[in-house]
């Protein structure tokens, strides 16, 4: 199996976790496509450095040979199924209701002042 | 030097992502726990690639500019971490935009018993960290001071602390949930 081949599954398999297994469907919400954009700047700016400078190379059979910012496109695929099974697996766990709370945003009032 | 060129490269994207906790407040790391088996689960399933991977050949590490420990696998120890950086950074940048969109991008992990929350988020917000059993009191201050304790910790078994809703995932009868 190439990388080209592994890149596809990868992606293929974190939809049908998202979709059919932990079913948290983030690929149909706004927030996952707000959130994967900046995501994805960080990848190619730290995955460019990584290949750029031949941190990792490649074998050159086991890619296309398509590259953005140095890295090969596959990178890409390897990169976008880690976030989503990761937001995945954060929501589901969310969802059965492990460390729910405190939200995203809501203030921690320091216990002190007026304490007990 | 050359050697920490890729925990250079992690130590930037640690970096890039980590202010938001202290910033917007995402409370990423207050939800510790999920964060941990988050983490654990994908760093499971893609160091299984990464082994993969470099045994098929389809990639591999330069020796000079990585530190030289090898793992399981022979996985060198900054694959490992950034199975923890990058999802970390994933988890925060997701929460980040949730601090900021708040109760308008909602994936149904918000509220006990709720699917989605859709319509009732924005009292969610109003009410601070109240339980979803609570009434609403618009006159109370919307955040109480002791409101993130754990749920056995002596101030919320307080008696003048809600001494009913010691389980949120049940909404008392008479009252009306959030959901």
């Amino acid at each position: 199996m190439t990388y080209t081949v592994a890149a596809v599954l990868g992606v293929v398999g974190a939809l049908i976790a998202d979709l059919a297994i932990l079913r948290t469907r983030l690929v149909t919400r706004q927030v996952f496509w707000l959130t994967y954009p900046i995501v994805l700047v960080g990848q190619l700016l730290s995955n460019g450095v990584l290949t750029g400078a031949r941190v990792v190379t490649y074998r050159p059979d086991a890619i296309i040979g398509w590259r953005i910012a140095y890295a090969p496109v596959e990178d890409l695929g390897f990169g976008f199924s880690l976030v989503l099974l990761t937001l995945s697996v954060w929501v589901w766990l969310g969802r059965r209701g492990l460390d729910r709370t405190p939200l995203a945003g809501q203030r921690h009032r320091r216990r002190g002042r007026g304490g007990p | 030097m050359r050697h920490l060129t890729y925990l250079a490269v992690l130590g930037g994207c640690l970096l890039g992502a980590l202010w938001v906790e202290p910033l917007l407040h995402v409370n990423v790391m207050r939800r510790w726990r999920r964060l941990a088996i988050t983490l654990a689960i994908v760093m499971v399933i893609f160091g299984g690639w990464d082994v993969a991977a470099v045994a098929a050949g389809h990639w591999r590490y330069d020796p000079a500019q990585i530190l030289g420990v090898r793992l399981l696998g022979h996985l060198p120890l900054e694959e490992l971490l950034f199975f923890l950086v990058i999802p970390l950074a994933a988890v925060l940048g997701f929460e980040a935009v949730r601090a900021v969109r708040g109760s308008a991008a909602p994936t149904g992990d918000e509220m006990p018993g709720t699917t989605v929350v859709e319509e009732t988020s924005n009292q969610a917000r109003a009410v601070g960290c109240r339980e979803p059993g609570d009434p609403p009191a618009p006159s109370e201050p919307p955040a109480p001071r002791d409101c993130w304790e754990p749920r056995d910790s002596p101030a919320r078994q307080a008696p003048q602390d809600r001494p009913e809703s010691r389980d949120h995932r049940v909404p008392r009868p008479g009252r009306q949930p959030l959901s």
